[in-house]
């Protein structure tokens, strides 16, 4: 897949802005394809679920603001709620199943559920339960590689936090082991 | 052979104001003038002139000048000020520009310290427009817009913008002086040397408020309105010098002899 | 080529105007342009300039008067409720024929309205705004990219022709993070001169007067007929606008700014389907693109005019076209985003009216 619509979503603290900007510059500044990032803002940022959108084209990206995602990363049961109508016919959708105890509703679109708290909890760092859900996405609709990933997180994180590099790359592939395994299970289906 | 003991200060342009007969905007005029003269800084002066009687202060100075909009004047001279910091810049400003409609620009330029001078000009009405009530009329005083005087349950009481201003950290220098008599005049000279002084100095803000008349709006001679102003204006606007920042010259030499009464409260 | 980055539209607008060589900059907050204010006030005094946060937005302006008229590149940024508490400064700017730029980050209006991005001030900005006969010159950007290429043109033709240039944006072309490439920083000392900045007459020259005071009337027209003068050749060299698909377009899109992004999607979504669909985008609302339009109206079925407002452009539209195609709107206001999925519906119920227009069917508004 080139083009991509996603949507992430969940708590503010959840590092749901970190995902959407780290899939931005993995997209346009690693892999140089064109792409928008556009932030929800203003006083639903304060305390509430934050949301930003994330297009990616290889020609030229059209509208950032996206009513319709290809993709959802959502981090929390408002967000589900939120977002899990909006999916495209055929869309991805990642679940944070370690804090949304809720199914989703629909069978037109591809629902992973990731336990991104309770594997970041395993890796020893509750903080990257984004990367989990991020490596979730990336495999999932292999929009960009994961190594473009892993090189944006060494432009995004100040030279002293590059110790974490190895935790987070360990996160998305854990991430995207996830949806290898569900694959796998469909195919079985 | 012929002395010369008196001619136009250099700042000064030579053209005639068209200011009434009486008004004392010609008086504070040659005033800056010469304080710009003396203190020689013509050329890197930069003056802004506000909008009211002296909206027209960048015919009469030999400097460089801009036209502010009504009650901008500080904003102007803090933008100007904050790009050329080795340059003189003042305002000159009445009181229906600076303590009625240009409240907030002159407060916080005084706040933030802008090394700036203002010459602030108050009769204690709106000259230009046609004589209505501004913010510093007095009690009883009438004008147009307060026809019958002004009255306190309708309009409130006389704004001090000099005891105001000097509450603030950023004011280096506040003075009031008066036109009313030669000596009070010499004073007023004294003080808005100060007040430029204090700029070249790097002090922070210095402000000169200068009572001046309108004979014309007053509805009066020149000689009655000055009489007026002594009686009636320096009871509320008591002269003298309201800040002094450590490093400045001594206040001494505007120390004022008029009697400066208390001001009723009620 | 120099590095790309991914910058946030209003960042990217600050770093472009610094490297265009603004010393000077003076704002009051408000959402949603917040980061440009709160990014020269990092920036600025890096490089040796200034940064104040004034007052009051009319404060504000003024200090960019006062700025602009000592030599100094400055600007100003807001968002609509400031821009209008700006427009007195903005006319006096334009009368005292002051360079400036300043920025507006549109947000849904009209009194305190809301924070989402919206496209209502269009009239306030190419018609006028503040008091008395005067245009700006007023860009109106697509990409986090095109702001910062017009940002650095701004100022150049903001002195040019001594007169302030605005950048018309939105909340979503603030907010946005795109890839860009910054321009090298500006030789400030290949800036030319500004001979008539009050800067100080140094005692070797008459003393220069910043001012839009003309009491005697025949002199106020005089310096009116001065200005529409200097509007007209504004009008005659600056008009910028971008043309897509027209070749065998049969519809025609035209909107600007985030408008433009969401119609290029629905375009591009229509051309799939084999609807004929091509786009003028205007880049200058003023002075407007009005001749690809006059132009282009003689061979096109129909026009769609989106944007979030209640049709403001259009009428710079109809201005162009007159009777010769029909013209259909569809808009969001208050805040709402018009989505691609919308536009491509219009697109195609416009397609079967004028398909049917043959047979008598209805007509654009």
């Amino acid at each position: 897949m080139t083009d991509l619509e996603c949507v992430f979503a969940g708590f503010g603290g959840q590092g749901v802005m970190m995902m959407g900007q780290l899939l931005t510059y993995a997209a346009g500044m690693v892999e140089g394809k064109k792409v928008s990032y556009m932030p929800s803002y203003g006083p639903e940022m304060r305390g509430g679920t934050a949301n930003c959108t994330v297009v990616i084209a290889a020609e030229s990206v059209g509208s950032p603001v996206v009513t319709d995602p290809d993709a959802a990363v959502v981090m929390n049961q408002p967000s589900l709620e939120k977002f899990e109508p909006t999916v495209r016919e055929g869309g991805v959708l990642i679940v944070n199943s370690s804090l949304i105890g809720l199914k989703a509703k629909r069978n037109d679109i591809r629902v992973v559920y990731v336990p991104a708290n309770e594997i970041a909890v395993e890796l020893g760092n509750d903080r990257v339960a984004n990367m989990v859900a991020l490596g979730a996405l990336v495999e999932a609709t292999e929009v960009v590689k994961l190594d473009s990933i892993v090189e944006s997180l060494k432009k995004a994180l100040p030279p002293h936090r590059h110790n974490l590099i190895p935790l987070n790359k360990t996160a998305l592939d854990r991430g995207a082991e996830i949806v290898r395994r569900h694959a796998k299970e469909q195919v079985k289906d | 052979m012929s002395v010369k003991v008196f001619e136009r200060p250099k700042a000064l342009s030579d053209v005639i104001f068209h200011y009434c007969p009486g008004c004392t905007h010609g008086v504070i005029h040659r005033l800056v003038a010469e304080a710009i003269d003396e203190l020689g800084v013509q050329g890197k002066t930069i003056g802004v002139a506000s909008v009211g009687c002296s909206v027209l202060a960048y015919n009469y100075f030999n400097v460089d000048f801009q036209q502010a909009a009504h009650g901008r004047a500080p904003a102007v001279a803090t933008g100007i000020k904050r790009c050329l910091p080795d340059r003189t810049v003042f305002t000159y400003q009445g009181d229906g520009d600076l303590a009625s409609i240009g409240t907030a620009e002159i407060v916080h330029a005084a706040m933030r310290g802008e090394n700036i001078t203002v010459i602030f000009v108050n009769n204690a009405i709106y000259g230009m427009t046609g004589g209505q009530m501004a913010p510093t009329t007095l009690i009883g005083q009438s004008t147009t817009t307060s026809p019958g005087g002004r009255k306190p349950e309708r309009a409130g009481r006389p704004i001090r913008m000099s005891e105001m201003l000097s509450q603030l950290e950023g004011a280096a220098y506040i003075a009031r002086v008066s036109t009313h008599n030669a000596a009070q005049v010499a004073r007023a000279k004294q003080a808005i040397k100060k007040a430029f002084q204090a700029q070249a100095d790097k002090k922070g803000f210095a402000m000169v408020e200068v009572l001046s008349t309108c004979p014309t709006n007053w509805g009066m001679t020149p000689r009655e309105a000055l009489k007026w102003l002594e009686e009636n204006m320096l009871p509320v606007y008591p002269l003298g010098e309201l800040k002094t920042e450590p490093g400045l010259p001594e206040p001494s030499a505007v120390k004022t002899t008029v009697p400066t009464r208390e001001v009723k409260t009620e | 080529m120099a590095e790309q980055i991914l910058m946030k539209g209003n960042e990217a607008i600050a770093e472009a105007a610094i490297r265009a060589g603004c010393r000077f900059f003076a704002g009051y907050p408000i959402t949603p342009q917040n980061e440009i204010p709160e990014y020269m006030a990092k920036r600025l005094f890096e490089v040796g300039g200034t940064f104040i946060q004034a007052e009051s937005e009319v404060s504000a302006i003024n200090m960019v008067y006062g700025a602009a008229g000592a030599g100094t590149r400055a600007m100003t940024s807001s968002s609509s409720p400031g821009i209008s508490l700006k427009q007195e400064g903005i006319s006096y700017m334009a009368g005292a024929e002051l360079p400036a730029l300043v920025v507006n980050m549109v947000r849904a209006g009209p009194g305190l309205g809301g924070i989402q991005p919206a496209q209502g001030d269009y009239f306030q900005a190419t018609k006028g705004g503040g008091h008395g006969d005067y245009r700006l010159l007023v860009f109106v950007p697509a990409s986090v990219q095109e702001t910062i290429d017009l940002a650095g043109q701004a100022f150049e033709l903001a002195e040019r022709y001594r007169n302030p240039v605005m950048i018309l944006g939105d909340a979503v072309l603030g907010q946005m993070m795109e890839p860009v490439v910054l321009p090298e920083p500006a030789d400030l000392a290949k800036i030319p001169q500004k001979t008539w900045a009050t800067t100080g007459t140094g005692g070797t020259r008459r003393p220069n007067v910043i001012n839009s005071l003309y009491l005697d009337a025949e002199l106020c027209e005089k310096h009116n007929y001065k200005l529409q003068e200097k509007y007209r050749q504004m009008a005659e060299r600056e008009v910028r606008y971008e043309e897509i698909g027209l070749d065998d377009a049969e519809i025609v899109l035209t909107a600007y700014g985030t408008s433009a992004r969401v119609a290029i999607s629905a375009m591009k979504r229509a051309r799939s389907e084999g609807i004929k669909v091509g786009m003028i985008r205007p880049i200058t609302a003023w002075p407007f693109p009005y001749e690809p339009f006059r132009k282009t109206s003689e061979r096109v079925k129909a026009f769609l005019d989106i944007e979030m407002s209640a049709g403001q452009m259009i009428e710079d539209v109809r201005l162009a076209v007159q009777d010769r195609a029909p013209i259909f709107f569809f808009n969001r206001m208050g805040g709402m985003v018009p989505t691609p999925k919308a536009v491509l519906e219009e697109i195609r119920r416009i397609d079967h009216s004028v398909k049917g227009d043959k047979l008598g069917g209805r007509l654009g508004v």
